[in-house]
């Protein structure tokens, strides 16, 4: 097991108002080698189970074992183990150029120089870093600030990678990207990977298995398949016609093609323009939430 | 270099480097640390001549390299409590730190201690120089003042940044460490010894100032480098040094020890 949380619970206290339970009686077990995608709307509680993972945020109650270890007493053991991406906190040096921060990290984590050498040059092609290596990490455009942040969490290659959402920010290409990187990496090195994100293309493209927290409480643990037959997800194809109407086709994508609908909708008139809308995750879990009601 | 040291090697380069990047705020502290070192002159040197040429033990030439010295040291002394650290911890950045296999008071103490000896070349070398071609100034001529004095400066560095990092760990149970910081800056210079000699103070106030390690951090490094305290004596300086050097260690430690379980990281 990788990651085994039992009954954990975190509670801030406030003032003036009734604590709040950022997540609450949390059991989430994880085997090595899966890919977990963790969802929840805004203040679910998903930084804060992370924080917990990692050892940086005590429980205030309920236990947590990551890797084996317990994160608070075995922090560094667990550092090494571990990969963490904050989407919103950077972990490299910003006056330094982009290289200067993987000479450190390599490091900080003791790898040899042969070692470093050999995974930096890997992360550098795999992730397109070679044109701004030389560059100061504030110089660096957010895309490719996140593909630095991807290469420096990976540096030491961890058992477990945990990205708090990752495509923050990022346009599609860049998404697109980082998800084949991803997708990749896995492939190469069996790691496990636990990621949150407000995109459901990041879950589809990377998740076999998804766990959806609302209120800090787990609210849906399977597939997404199971997921979207849960909640009848529905994708949306909008076309613009014509004769200047724009019509919203939404479709059930596990019975019927996107192909297949603009098909249909060709046959009858002229399409202009298209695209498609995916359901968002709040949606999703919003209709998971109040199903389980 | 040991594979457990090389973090702290590497992050004290680092310091130097992140330093070097603020060429244009290095040299307006040299322009404003000129300024006032010329005040002090004009203050000071009108004081020992007052006195006849000579007091406690000062006559204009040393008077002069005490200024200019201590002067040219404000680059590299963290004298207003203000550090990277505090702003990682009210940021919530502190999480990276805590992420990352190493001991985070060391990895801040090895950076700050980086950025005090770039200044060095952009604040104090200039400051001295300046002192010693416009006001002229009494310095040893033995190299061994030079040697313990280099090692005593380097010791007053690495107090300053566990000192610093000491009072910034309060942002674990603060979220606003201003008020601390204000505090701190407000007797710092004044018992490091940035305005007069701790040597002018009277004798109870000389005492509060021996009970704090804000002397080991500029005035017993310019007694040393200056040649004023020699031998035994600066060996005893450099004795009480190492004792603030593990004091605000050790306290350092244990209160990330004690913060870091009570630390409500911020932000998402
Ligand atoms: N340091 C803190 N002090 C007080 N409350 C906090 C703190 N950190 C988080 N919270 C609260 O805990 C709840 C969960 O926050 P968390 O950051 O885990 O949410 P999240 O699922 O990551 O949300 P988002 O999708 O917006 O990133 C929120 O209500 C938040 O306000
Ligand atoms: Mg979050």
């Amino acid at each position: 097991m990788i990651i085994e949380t039992d009954q954990l619970t975190r509670e801030f206290k406030r003032r003036g108002k009734p604590k709040l339970v950022a997540v609450d009686h949390l059991d989430i077990r994880v085997e090595p080698g899966e890919t977990v995608g963790y969802i929840g709307a805004n203040g679910a509680g998903k930084s804060t189970t992370i924080k917990m993972l990692t050892g940086i945020l005590v429980p205030t109650s309920g236990s947590v074992r990551t890797c084996g270890l317990d994160p608070l007493k075995q922090r560094r053991e667990l550092a090494r183990r571990v990969g963490v991406v904050f989407g919103q906190r950077s972990q490299l040096w910003w006056d330094l150029p982009t290289a200067e921060s993987f000479t450190i990290l390599g490091a900080i984590h003791h790898l040899g120089r042969t070692e470093l050498t050999a995974r930096r040059d890997e992360l550098v092609e795999q992730l397109e870093l070679g044109e701004f290596l030389s560059t100061p990490v504030r110089q660096l455009s957010l895309g490719q600030r996140m593909r630095a942040e991807v290469a420096a969490a990976l540096l030491h290659s961890p058992q477990l990678i945990i990205l708090d959402e990752p495509t923050i920010g990022l346009d599609v290409l860049s998404k697109q990207r980082l998800r084949d990187f991803l997708v990749a990496e896995r492939r190469r090195h069996g790691t496990t990977l636990l990621l949150t994100t407000h995109d459901m293309g990041d879950i589809e493209r990377l998740c076999e298995r998804v766990l959806v927290v609302d209120h800090g409480r787990l609210a849906y643990d399977g597939s997404l398949a199971g997921l979207s037959r849960t909640v009848g997800a529905q994708r949306v194809l909008v076309v613009d016609l014509a004769d200047g109407t724009r019509q919203r086709i939404p479709f059930d994508a596990e019975k019927v093609t996107a192909a297949t609908v603009l098909a249909q909708a060709s046959e009858r008139a002229e399409v202009r323009d298209l695209s498609i809308e995916e359901p968002d995750i709040e949606d999703v879990v919003r209709r998971i939430y109040s199903a389980a009601r | 270099m040991p594979a457990t040291l090389a973090p702290y090697w590497r992050l004290f380069l680092a310091g130097i480097r992140q330093q070097s990047t603020y060429r244009l705020a290095m040299f307006g502290g040299l322009v404003a640390n000129t300024t006032f070192g010329f005040l002090k002159v004009a203050m000071l040197l009108a004081t020992v001549r007052a006195a006849g040429g000579e007091i406690q033990g000062y006559d204009i030439g040393e008077m002069s390299a005490y200024i200019w010295l201590s002067q040219g040291l404000l680059g590299s002394i963290n004298l207003n409590g203000r550090t990277a650290f505090a702003d990682r911890i009210k940021t919530g950045d502190i999480a990276i730190d805590f992420a990352r296999p190493m001991n985070v008071q060391w990895g801040q103490v090895a950076t700050e201690v980086g950025k005090s000896v770039y200044a060095l070349l952009p604040r104090g070398l200039p400051s001295v120089a300046i002192g010693a071609l416009v006001v002229g100034m009494t310095m040893p001529v033995t190299p061994l003042p030079y040697l313990l004095g280099v090692v005593s400066l380097l010791l007053g560095f690495v107090i300053s940044a566990t000192t610093a990092y000491a009072l910034n760990t309060t942002g674990f149970w603060l979220v606003e460490t201003r008020g601390v910081q204000v505090l701190y800056m407000v007797v710092s210079g004044f018992f490091a010894g940035l305005f007069v000699p701790i040597s002018f103070f009277p004798g109870w106030l000389l005492a509060i100032a021996q009970a704090t390690p804000f002397p080991s951090m500029m005035m017993f490094p310019i007694d040393i480098v200056s040649g004023r305290v020699t031998g035994s004596g600066a060996y005893a300086l450099l004795g009480v040094q190492l004792l603030w050097l593990l004091v605000t260690a050790v306290l350092g430690h244990v209160l990330t020890l004690a913060g870091r379980r009570k630390v409500e990281i911020q932000g998402g």
